[in-house]
């Protein structure tokens, strides 16, 4: 299939609900005081106003906190999506999960109980830590570049094939012969590390110890350049906003082109989605965008990997939408969470969804269906066996764009 | 309390009650047109809003790392397909918002500063209601599963428990109350100084690490402790708060608390400050003999003809699948030496020829088939109160009485409507009696159990933030 902008195609938009906002001083300007941080109010609040703003999906980041006199605390990324599932309906909800520090088999696990709590609206924001403290803390060697991407690859792979070892139906039921389950339809992974693996290398046995995420496979999110393959949604990630939809369209040639990132499944173009990354500076409280950053600035500085947007609503909207002719979607992360959080929703999104720009919001609909990936057979599965075959033969692209027409 | 009081064993004059949602093995009947879903969120909600209803102190999770095995292949007739423990409580704790959330973890296969801290995660979350049921595994075959592999000696596991909950403990003691600002205005979000690092280095595992969160409403997550052995318990009266025990039966409670005080006072603790609650099931009916009938329903559910066949299968280490269940245990003889731990731990290191030598004589002197003879084995006979409500509220309210137990932690054979009758018939009964609360004490687990607040363990060196 073809790299080229897709005109037309409506996108999704995904919000970071980190803390009190991306600008480390963004607690200054937030609506609550710290000590009110911490708790499941301030996610349940936020995750509300993000799904009823429209917002498709929310990430949740986790790891290192800022150092200094900002935000020192930081819950679990994957026990916040759990705490939003029973509370949303429609929107995904994507932790930031580590790669290099994690026991592969918990990772599986807790992903595949998150899809289970939140209805089949979960993915997975692959993380591989490279700081030495995290290191520290459980006491293992420190890991860093090539060696990164190995451990992340790894993990993933041990997930892939955990979520497949419980094939679809595994649990029968059956009185007449008193077996709860067709033992046939559980597989052990057998997973081995590859002879070059950076450190310790390791084993994982299986099967899961939970049956099949509601999804089947969880879709998986990585920066783009840290997966080799079986990636689902590719982060994008320029200097500055005008460099953006560059940087998007030579990812998506490099996926249609077989290049690094290339997703082993089919996805939106034959490839994974590709997400561009965007700080997000608004005017607000009748003050200017640019004066409200240098206001944040003043206490402490915000340096940032991503394009910054700083500007009038109507700006953004302007963007967004042009931004969203080649993107599959935009990740945005709000300078203040409460301050563009509210911007958003009242100027943005309604915009943007009026010219045609945005997806609809699915009432309970998965993670899988915004991507536009149908649901995998299990690998293990008869069925599973026979896609690898064709897969192998050359067949797998033709076959799983057929299957992505057929859903749109 | 005095250090007089302190020795003396009080008797609260009340039981509490716990939901164990075991999710693996026969106790769980799946065959009943009721039986409901082992997995989805679902079950989980209707079970955790049903025992908050019922005013339950906490809802507990098992933990799951491996499937468990028959002769070599998955076990195919129990049920199976637990989720995550403490995803599952995140979740529940937006959906209740009393009831204490228990989450099973075990020291082998977790990290203490990452334990540590998705325990305080869930702690905060659910606003001071988490707490972690401690477990070890040694056993190669759970680690084949895990990166670092079966590496644990054990004899080593209480060892390796205590340093790791100690090191947990220092972890949840590193932010200093009021640690973090009331004010956006504040100079800076923590307060310098009011958060310390933490370090460890021992055999098994090294730690170095500046916490990322502040204590909880209830200060830190309560521990839960389910060890039996001399060991096991003295690691449970020098650190947990509360006991699941293996004893309900009245004698044996007794007899426990007896030696969880004389344990709890050796190791310098009060004698009421390890609770102790024993793992149950119960049978109810509006008539004594209503709730024998359903209990000979339930236990025929529960083990049923292949699953009788399996549990012997289990010990004689081969198949059995010629033998009748309705007729007497085989004659031929066990394969193996010693039984293995691939069905559970309850499995684990029988003397196999020895044991079946010893059932056959008991089943023949008996007059037990072998569905017969498993049933009585797998019912836990002593762990089980079948009668009316008002029968079985008379004989808990003795426990209360005298202090036999604080409470039970109640394995439902249904889910998810197991509770049920319990919440409906059995609570306004033990609450007529004056022995079940009437109304939750306050918003944490540890109010809600009556558990003091623990004191700063040690002072640790302070970090630039």
């Amino acid at each position: 299939m073809s790299g080229n902008p897709r005109p037309g195609r409506p996108g999704f938009l995904a919000l970071e609900l980190d803390g009190d906002g991306a600008h480390p001083a963004a607690w200054r300007k937030a609506r609550h005081a710290p000590d009110e941080l911490l708790n499941g109010a301030r996610i349940r609040s936020t995750v509300l106003a993000a799904e009823s703003a429209g917002f498709h999906v929310a990430t949740f980041a986790d790891g290192r906190v800022s150092s200094g006199r900002d935000i020192a605390g930081r819950l679990n990324a994957l026990q916040r999506a759990a705490f939003a599932g029973p509370v949303t309906s429609s929107i995904v909800l994507v932790p930031e999960v580590d790669t290099v520090y994690t026991e592969p088999f918990h990772v599986s696990t807790q992903l595949a109980s998150l899809d289970y709590v939140s209805g089949g609206r979960a993915g997975w924001l692959v993380a591989a830590s490279g700081s030495a403290e995290e290191a520290a803390a459980v006491g293992r060697s420190f890991a860093e570049g090539a060696a990164l991407a190995q451990k992340a690859a790894a993990s993933v792979e041990v997930s892939r094939r955990l979520w497949d070892s419980w094939e679809d139906g595994a649990v029968i039921r059956d009185v007449a012969t008193g077996r709860y389950l067709d033992v046939d339809k559980l597989h052990y992974v057998d997973f081995e590390t590859p002879a070059d693996f950076p450190g310790p290398g390791y084993s994982v046995k299986g099967p899961s110890i939970i049956p099949r995420p509601l999804q089947g496979q969880l879709p998986v999110v990585a920066q783009a350049g840290l997966l080799p393959s079986d990636v689902d949604v590719v982060l994008v990630s320029a200097p500055t906003p005008s460099l953006l939809a560059a940087e998007v369209a030579e990812v998506h040639r490099a996926i249609a082109g077989g290049g690094a990132v290339v997703g082993a499944g089919p996805a939106l173009a034959g490839g994974a989605a590709v997400v561009a990354e965007l700080d997000v500076v608004l005017d607000a409280r009748g003050q200017s965008a640019s004066g409200r950053l240098a206001e944040l600035d003043a206490f402490t500085p915000w340096p940032s990997s991503r394009a910054r947007f700083v500007g009038t609503a109507a700006e953004l909207v302007d963007f967004l939408a042009e931004l969203l002719v080649v993107a599959d979607g935009i990740r945005l992360h709000p300078a203040v969470l409460d301050v563009e959080l509210e911007e958003l929703a009242q100027l943005v999104l309604p915009e943007l969804r009026r010219r045609g720009a945005l997806k609809p919001v699915a009432q309970g609909g998965t993670f899988r269906e915004l991507l536009g990936l149908d649901r995998p057979v299990s690998r293990y599965g008869d069925a599973g066996a026979l896609a690898a075959l064709g897969a192998a033969a050359g067949l797998g692209a033709a076959a799983g764009a057929a299957v992505v027409g057929s859903e749109n | 309390m005095t250090q007089h009081n302190r020795a003396k064993f009080q008797p609260s004059g009340k039981i509490q009650f716990g939901i164990f949602f075991q999710g693996v093995n026969s106790g769980t009947v799946w065959k009943a047109s009721e039986s409901g879903s082992q997995t989805d969120f679902e079950s989980f909600r209707r079970i955790a809003q049903t025992a908050e209803r019922g005013l339950f102190a906490a809802f507990f999770l098992g933990e799951g790392l491996r499937l468990r095995e028959h002769l070599g292949r998955p076990h195919a007739l129990d049920v199976a397909g637990r989720p995550d423990a403490q995803t599952t409580l995140a979740a529940l704790a937006a959906v209740t918002s009393n009831i204490g959330l228990v989450a099973t973890q075990n020291t082998t296969y977790n990290d203490p500063a990452d334990l540590a801290h998705r325990l305080a995660s869930l702690d905060l979350l659910s606003g001071g209601r988490a707490a972690w049921n401690v477990v070890t595994t040694d056993n190669a075959w759970t680690g084949a599963n895990f990166r670092r592999g079966g590496y644990l000696d054990h004899a080593d596991r209480y060892v390796h428990a205590e340093a790791f909950v100690e090191t947990a403990k220092r972890i949840w003691d590193s932010w200093e109350d009021g640690a973090v600002s009331s004010s956006v205005s504040a100079d800076s979000w923590a307060v310098p100084s009011h958060v310390r690092s933490v370090h460890h280095s021992g055999q098994h595992y090294s730690v170095d690490v500046t916490p990322r969160l502040p204590r909880s409403a209830q200060y830190r997550p309560v521990l839960f402790q389910a060890g039996d052995s001399p060991e096991g318990r003295d690691f449970a009266a020098r650190q947990a708060d509360v006991i699941f025990s293996a004893h309900p039966k009245f004698d044996d409670a007794v007899e426990f608390r007896a030696d969880i005080v004389s344990r709890s006072l050796a190791a310098g603790r009060g004698a009421n400050d390890v609770q102790i609650m024993p793992a149950s099931e119960f049978i109810l009916a509006a008539t004594d003999e209503e709730a024998r009938e359903l209990k000979e329903w339930v236990r025929s559910l529960q083990i049923g003809p292949q699953q009788a066949v399996a549990y012997l299968e289990q010990f004689w280490g081969r198949e059995l699948s010629a033998y009748d269940p309705d007729g007497p245990l085989p004659e031929i003889d066990p394969v193996v030496e010693e039984t293995s731990e691939t069905r559970g731990s309850g499995f684990h290191g029988a003397k196999a020829r020895q044991l079946a030598e010893q059932w056959r004589s008991e089943a023949k002197e008996k007059g037990l088939s072998i569905r017969q003879f498993v049933s009585s084995r797998t019912s836990r006979v002593d762990a089980t109160f079948t009668g009316s409500y008002t029968a079985v509220a008379d004989t808990l309210a003795e426990y209360a009485r005298v202090g036999a137990v604080d409470g039970f932690n109640i394995s439902p054979w249904l889910v998810p409507t197991g509770l049920d009758d319990i919440v409906n018939h059995l609570v306004p009964e033990l609450q007529e009696r004056g022995v079940y609360p009437t109304e939750y004490a306050g918003s944490t687990l540890r109010e809600n159990l009556g558990l003091a607040t623990p004191v700063r363990s040690e002072s640790l060196v302070p970090v630039q933030l």
